[in-house]
């Protein structure tokens, strides 16, 4: 029953935030932010704390849907949406604190938009009907779009269009993948169901299962975004407010890789095995290309785009690898990614809001005037380029670790990436907070943009520096992944036996 | 003739006797407040007498017409989609410098006649029932003959679909020529003995033809933008709803009972005339700068989509069929009838500026507005959606993998026509309209777009309402 409540809160926060508009204009960041905590809280106190053993659910809720077609509401979450779901609603509270002063207009309508992304999102993280699943999958976009649209910047109207287009192409191939793994699978059994669990089972010829397996990659690699479905990124992350980045770069290309994890590669094992090769290589391609294009952009705020092609593309290195130590790694990477690119949005868009330009070639010396900022972009710079103590690195070792034992090659051309980030991180902090200080001096962070950007800080070094923590949360749902993943045999060893310090 | 048989026709009946009393009335004293009522109230009977047959079903009439089922749910739709119409006639009417109670008469008669074809099972019902159908949207086309484009939207309906009629006629004929039976079940049982002879298959030809040029399928769909920008907007709204539900039924039953699936030729034409549809319907959308224009060959593209369950065949794409024309009428019902709504005696609200910024000066409306665009783009939580879904399905579940593949790369493309309304609404300078809407509209507006999100969010009780339905053949 709790499962079904945290996707609804954040959908009646919304409708009340829209509402309180009328009684002040900082009512509906209140209320949203109310929702969001009381959501949060929901999300850690009541559900039991300790998983339970492979294959389980910490909390479940059933509803007839459509019982005619065989659609029921079927919420459940396990480890590995527990820590998704607690990303979503700790980046959702960061949404909200960092457009306190950035949107003035229209505030309700932001937030409601705003949560009904998030709650689309929380949906997908916890859906186990696959019609359900397309439901919310669907659903978060339309609010994305409309904050794309509506609060972005000057190139708003095609970005949120290209956005809109291509993730709604790779849903519609998802759909018709989807429902034709409905028909084969009540051919073979006599049972119409959209749940996950039954069609787990469902038996593919091998061309059938690639077919379908490409239906879905459809889908989740325009979000992830694997390369040459991630033409959308960069102007859609560009052009969003910071708010609506921040949600982008943290949790829509999350809800990519979390549907390769949870349904792409346990339904379509045979095929996805067959198709790891080539995903491990645009995976490859796409931290290098992510890596180059970044080092060549001068806008500052599409530099931070690019990074999250090369980022992402570990997470799909690893899911492809399948191994349990690959699988750890992803959702790592998914952690890790979330805090230290959308810090870095936060901290782009603070500099836009007092400069009123993301024109790297305007930005000089600004350690001189903001030195609180210029560390905190340090830091996360440092985190974002791998660098030890932080969750990026813990996740892009294990997914190197993890995708060693299936390619030599790929790993070592991967590892490569880590050299690129370290070039772009650190010539992005040196070009804009070093060298002769320019004329303007914008003020400084202020005390909520600081505690903003402490609150991010803490969980990055905290997975960075204990990352067992979320490993043993999200353990039993990587084993069950792995006893389908792509490669299991190569990547028997697991985190237990090779605990990671 | 049993009283069930007459029962069966009571709501086609209550219908017809409503239009001869306000005649009757009209030519004693006009009042449109009155006539809206009664026409409104007709509407109800008919509903009230379809509901109370209910458990009769299925019942022949003479063997021209089949109370049944599927006749069932989509005179459900007619009667419905008909009562909205003329609910969103009155206000829009109310406005025009034009006489106003005839406009009901003819949306009557018109229903009387889709509500015919939703349960004809032989040619000459189905017969009846078109011309019944169309003789009334030519006049109610050009009802506001101050416009010079209302009559020209008249004119080329009526030229074309007297082609269309004779066409349709030419086809029964050839087919009654060789068969020597009218019935649609006779002739299946005519055509069984073996392959069709080429004069039953040109018939056959020209009836699709001439339903083709009903649904506006392309290449028979000339006719629809220049209707749909011409008549006026409630007008547009009953031919998007109700005329389309009516020949979808009488399509769908003739090709499904009167044995040509058999003839594989007659898929293969379906299948063309969907597929060109989908494309050039949602091509041609994104080429309009004018809402009226662009949702006419949206309507192109979805009756190519309709198709898929028509070829589909089944009880599962007769379901879908049937809850995608719902998901359609409701939608358009809401999309023209906020058009209506904002319309003066000038001319519609039908320019893409007109709806610029709306989202800002009058939210509900916009709301309305955009639920409905988004339900044609067959996005989540609203009525669209499930439809979509169940097209897809059945397409899928039959295999139709042309069709299903240009659904999904059309749905796409027409996506940009959407939005496009969608953000012009949302655009930040002022909005240009800012005459109020009538009270009476804005309920009716706000019924629509609930029952849209009821049908998108918890569409299990309409999917079982329509399966039982469905059984009963």
């Amino acid at each position: 029953m709790l499962v079904i409540f945290l996707v609804f809160i954040p959908m009646i926060g919304g409708l009340i935030a829209w509402a309180a508009e009328r009684v002040g204009p900082s009512w509906p960041r209140r209320v949203a932010l109310f929702a969001l905590v009381l959501d949060l809280i929901i999300t850690i106190a009541v559900l039991p704390p300790i998983p339970p053993s492979r294959g389980g659910w910490l909390a479940e809720f059933r509803a007839d849907w459509i019982p005619a077609i065989g659609a029921t509401i079927h919420l459940a979450i396990d480890g590995m949406s527990l820590l998704l779901v607690i990303l979503t609603l700790f980046l959702g509270m960061i949404s909200v604190l960092c457009s306190w002063t950035e949107i003035r207009g229209r505030v309700g309508f932001f937030h409601f938009n705003l949560l009904w992304t998030l709650s689309g999102i929380i949906g997908v993280f916890t859906a186990l009907d696959m019609l359900v699943f397309y439901f919310f999958w669907e659903l978060m976009l339309i609010p994305m779009y409309l904050l794309i649209n509506i609060w972005g910047h000057e190139n708003r109207v095609y970005a949120s269009y290209k956005f809109f287009i291509f993730t709604q192409a790779g849903g519609l191939l998802m759909l018709v993948a989807m429902l034709a793994l409905y028909f084969i699978h009540r051919e073979q059994t006599g049972a119409a169901t959209f749940g996950y669990a039954d069609l787990l089972g469902t038996r593919l010829s091998s061309e059938m299962g690639m077919l379908l397996m490409l239906g879905f990659f459809a889908a989740f690699g325009v979000k992830i975004p694997a390369l040459f479905l991630h033409t959308w990124l960069p102007d859609a992350h560009t052009e969003a407010p910071t708010a609506g980045s921040v949600i982008l770069a943290g949790l829509l290309l999350k809800t990519g890789a979390y549907g390769l994890l949870r349904f792409l590669i346990p339904l379509f094992t045979d095929a996805a095995e067959a198709f790891a090769p080539v995903g491990m290589s645009i995976g490859t391609a796409g931290i290098l290309y992510g890596a180059v294009l970044a080092f060549s952009q001068k806008d500052l705020k599409r530099l931070v785009a690019y990074t999250s092609i090369s980022h992402m593309g570990f997470v799909l290195l690893g899911a492809f690898a399948g191994n349990e130590l690959s699988l750890q790694g992803c959702i790592m990477q998914m952690l890790g990614h979330g805090l230290s690119t959308g810090a870095l949005f936060i901290i782009v868009g603070v500099i836009q809001e007092r400069m009123h330009t993301r024109d790297m070639e305007r930005m000089s010396g600004l350690w001189q005037a903001m030195p609180r900022m210029g560390g905190f972009a340090l830091f996360f710079g440092l985190a974002s380029l791998g660098l030890p103590g932080m969750a990026n690195f813990v996740a892009e070792f294990l997914v190197l670790i993890g995708s060693f034992r299936i390619s030599v090659p790929l790993t070592v051309i991967a590892s490569l990436g880590l050299i690129a980030s370290a070039v772009y991180s650190l010539w992005m902090v040196q070009r804009v907070f070093h060298g002769s200080p320019s004329d303007a001096a914008p003020p400084d962070l202020s005390f909520r943009e600081t505690i903003v950007l402490l609150a991010m800080m803490l969980p990055t070094l905290w997975l960075g520096l204990f990352p067992q923590t979320a490993l043993t949360v999200s353990s039993p749902s990587i084993e069950t992944i792995a006893a389908h993943g792509t490669n299991d045999r190569a990547g028997s060893m697991g985190i237990e036996e090779g605990r990671m310090r | 003739m049993t009283k069930t048989q007459v029962a069966a026709l009571l709501p086609m009946i209550s219908l017809g006797g409503s239009a001869v009393l306000m005649l009757l009335l009209i030519s004693v004293k006009r009042m449109h407040g009155l006539i809206t009522a009664l026409t409104i109230s007709g509407f109800c009977a008919a509903l009230f007498m379809l509901f109370s047959i209910r458990p009769f079903l299925p019942i022949d009439v003479t063997g021209l017409i089949v109370m049944d089922g599927p006749a069932f749910i989509y005179t459900a739709i007619i009667l419905g989609s008909g009562l909205v119409a003329s609910a969103i006639g009155y206000g829009y009417l109310e406005r025009q410098n034009e006489h106003k109670e005839e406009f009901y008469l003819l949306l009557l008669l018109a229903s009387t006649g889709a509500s015919v074809l939703s349960a004809a099972s032989h040619f000459t019902s189905f017969f009846l029932g078109i011309e019944l159908l169309s003789v009334s949207i030519y006049t109610m086309s050009a009802y506001i003959t101050a416009r010079p484009r209302s009559v020209e939207a008249g004119a080329k309906y009526l030229i074309l679909a007297g082609m269309s009629s004779a066409f349709l006629l030419f086809g029964m004929a050839s087919l009654y020529g060789e068969t020597g039976v009218m019935g649609f079940a006779d002739i299946a049982e005519a055509l069984r003995g073996g392959p069709a002879s080429p004069t039953i298959l040109a018939g056959l030809v020209m009836i699709v033809v001439s339903v083709g040029f009903k649904l506006a399928l392309v290449p028979f769909h000339l006719w629809a933008a220049d209707v749909y920008e011409g008549a006026p907007a409630p007008a547009v709204a009953f031919i998007a709803s109700v005329s389309k539900a009516g020949a979808f039924a009488v399509v769908f039953r003739f090709y499904s009972t009167a044995g040509f699936h058999s003839i594989e030729d007659v898929g293969v034409i379906f299948t063309s005339l969907a597929v060109a549809s989908m494309f050039a319907g949602s091509l041609l959308a994104l080429l309009q700068e004018n809402v009226k224009r662009l949702l006419a060959y949206s309507s192109i593209a979805h009756m190519g989509y309709l198709l898929i369950s028509l070829i589909a065949r089944g009880d599962g794409a007769a379901r879908a069929g049937a809850i995608y024309i719902a998901a359609y009428a409701v939608t358009s019902l809401g999309a023209f009838g906020v058009i209506a709504s904002l319309s003066t005696e000038r001319g519609d609200a039908d320019r893409l500026g007109d709806f610029r910024g709306i989202a800002w000066s009058r939210p509900w409306t916009a709301a309305v507005f955009g639920a409905m665009m988004l339900s044609l783009a067959g996005l989540p939580l609203t009525a669209g959606f499930i439809g979509k879904f169940l097209i897809v399905a059945s397409g899928v579940g039959k295999g139709l993998w042309t069709m299903v593949m240009s659904l999904v790369i059309t749905s796409v493309i027409s996506l940009f026509a959407y939005l496009r309304v969608v953000m012009e609404m949302f655009r930040t300078e002022e909005a240009s309209f800012v005459n109020g809407i009538a009270p009476l509209d804005s309920y009716l507006l706000g019924i629509l777009m609930l029952g849209l999100f009821m049908m998108g969010v918890y569409p299990a009780p309409i999917i079982s309402a329509v399966d039982s339905l469905i059984a009963l053949k």
